[in-house]
């Protein structure tokens, strides 16, 4: 097998051809600005409004509660800022998880610095936040709570409409990052009680560069782009409308597909586990078995570096990711692998493995075919195999 | 992101394996960053010359070329020259390694010299320059895990 064998859904997606077509008209001919008086400009104005509509309609939300942005991190930003600022008088506590993506939690310890005070809530062994200990951190000036949808790196769904409820009755806002989840499992924001949600498009075959933060009506969120009157005077910039009609087409197609997309994913993955699991000896699935993104699949090999699994899986061309210290880019492992207990050596020796519709099972029969071959040859280089082994001849 | 040698190291490390009886075994780093290296030297008694020289390494790409290249370094050197295998040395023979590898390299030199210190305290003699390693991989730890 030569071709490419893309497993790094959670990292990017490939773009939807249709989107893509979708998209086309609006780069060389119909390439007004949207603000602008003309007729001309009034063609891309349609389209904008249209992919505004088909995500409001996935969310149960209205359309004039979808605000476009540059994609996840903005949306994170804007809501968890943009809610500390407009409430800052009623409170300075914000509550959040220990396992969410950078953008919330660099956002988080931002707003620390600026004299606001957060909880970062543990989670168990399977990622999962307690509703238990939610109700402790509710403090009187609590003014925001912020727990993501579905974990990027284990996949593990969080319990969002529990959590949604106990905002409410406590009079708390409630934001999740939807970033791995929308598109890919039903979100409904009245039933789930979310008042802000973020999401990406190139999370679920649109573009990237472009992304949307759901604001439900009447809630006062503080700007965070200055400059024109865009997007009714919330969010500056000239509108992205290639990107933002590239977004709605995608977003409409994984509503339309998501069921018979799910099943398609989650019986791929499934096999791959299975296989992994049973095949490989030493090995640890991360995250839950059933709270779970139907793409995602996150092992620990004990006694190997993930880096060193990344590069040689990359050489059979297999894409993946890890959350080792060496592709972290920091000293430690993934803050994710640590909080749900993890210990370093295991959390280094990480593989996260997220599928598409896309993958056959040939390629998934490949992968484990592959990674057993390289699992075994790096364990024949490691010096912490070695001692185990050593350990298990003692004990016998 | 890495050199072709640095890759030809990984994809073909040179002297992995274990040496039953070694002159002299060291083993450095530290799991929670992420890399250990152990290397074990076989040293004539009369020549003081590394016959053999291999290594086990737990580690990303560069952890495992600079444990391959220390090897085929010190391979076939007396005690005192293998001391002058340094970390540059390591990694010019690599023709480099990303900045934020360089550690890796310094893991590699720390290596012989633990191997060496263990021979040298096996033996009863002393090496020029050589100091005494840190006493265990989880040195440098602000709290060491059970």
């Amino acid at each position: 097998m030569n071709q490419l064998i893309y497993m790094d859904n959670a990292a990017t997606t490939r773009m939807s051809e249709k989107a893509f077509e979708k998209m086309k008209p609006y780069f060389l001919e119909n390439y007004g600005n949207p603000s602008s008086v003309y007729q001309f400009a009034s063609r891309g104005k349609a389209a904008v409004d249209e992919a505004r509509e088909t995500i409001a309609g996935l969310l149960g939300a209205s359309a004039n509660e979808i605000y476009f942005t540059a994609g996840g991190s903005e949306s994170d930003n804007w809501a968890i800022k943009g809610v500390a600022d407009s409430l800052k008088a009623k409170g300075k506590h914000i509550i959040t998880s220990s396992i969410e993506h950078h953008a919330v939690l660099h956002t988080c310890e931002f707003l620390e610095k600026q004299g606001y005070e957060v909880t970062y809530l543990p989670v168990d062994e399977n990622g999962k936040v307690s509703a238990e200990e939610l109700l402790k951190a509710i403090r009187p000036d609590t003014i925001l709570i912020s727990i993501m949808f579905a974990n990027n790196e284990i996949g593990t769904i969080q319990d969002i409409e529990v959590f949604g409820r106990i905002a409410k009755e406590h009079g708390i806002l409630f934001h999740t990052d939807a970033v791995q989840a929308f598109g890919h499992v039903p979100i409904h924001v009245d039933e789930m009680h979310i008042d802000l949600l973020s999401a990406s498009g190139h999370k679920f075959n649109g573009p990237k560069g472009v992304g949307f933060l759901y604001v439900r009506k009447g809630v006062r969120l503080t700007n965070l782009i200055h400059g024109g009157s865009q997007e009714r005077a919330k969010r500056a910039g000239t509108t992205n409308v290639t990107g933002i009609v590239g977004m709605g087409e995608a977003a409409g197609e994984a509503g339309a597909l998501m069921t018979e997309r799910a099943e398609k994913i989650r019986t791929l993955r499934d096999h791959l586990m299975e296989r992994v699991l049973a095949e490989i000896p030493y090995v640890k699935l991360n995250g839950s078995k059933t709270d779970r993104l139907p793409n995602n699949a996150n092992f620990s090999f004990r006694f190997i570096e993930g880096e060193s699994l990344l590069i040689l899986l990359d050489q059979n061309g297999i894409c993946a990711s890890s959350g080792s210290a060496c592709t972290s880019g920091s000293l430690d492992p993934s803050h994710v692998l640590l909080a749900i207990g993890l210990p370093h050596e295991i959390a280094h020796g990480s593989l996260r493995l997220t599928l598409s519709e896309e993958n056959t099972m040939e390629e998934v029969d490949f992968v484990v075919d592959t990674l057993k071959k390289i699992v075994e040859r790096l364990r024949n280089m490691s010096p912490l195999d070695e001692d185990f082994v050593k350990e298990q001849k003692k004990e016998k | 992101m890495y050199s072709e040698k640095v890759m030809d190291h990984f994809n073909n490390p040179r002297n992995v394996g274990e040496i039953e009886n070694a002159s002299g075994v060291g083993t450095v780093g530290n799991a929670k960053c992420g890399d250990i290296m152990r290397m074990y030297l076989d040293i004539d008694p009369e020549t003081k010359v590394i016959r053999d020289c291999k290594f086990k390494t737990f580690g990303c790409g560069a952890a495992v070329a600079t444990s391959s290249m220390a090897t085929e370094l010190v391979k076939g050197k007396t005690v005192e020259e293998a001391m002058k295998v340094t970390n540059k040395a390591v990694m010019e023979a690599l023709d480099g390694l990303p900045p934020v590898k360089v550690h890796c390299s310094l893991l590699a030199e720390e290596a012989i010299h633990a191997a060496l210190w263990d021979y040298a305290t096996k033996n009863h003699i002393q090496i020029e320059g050589l100091k005494e390693p840190k006493k265990d991989i989880h040195d440098g730890e602000e709290e060491t895990e059970e």
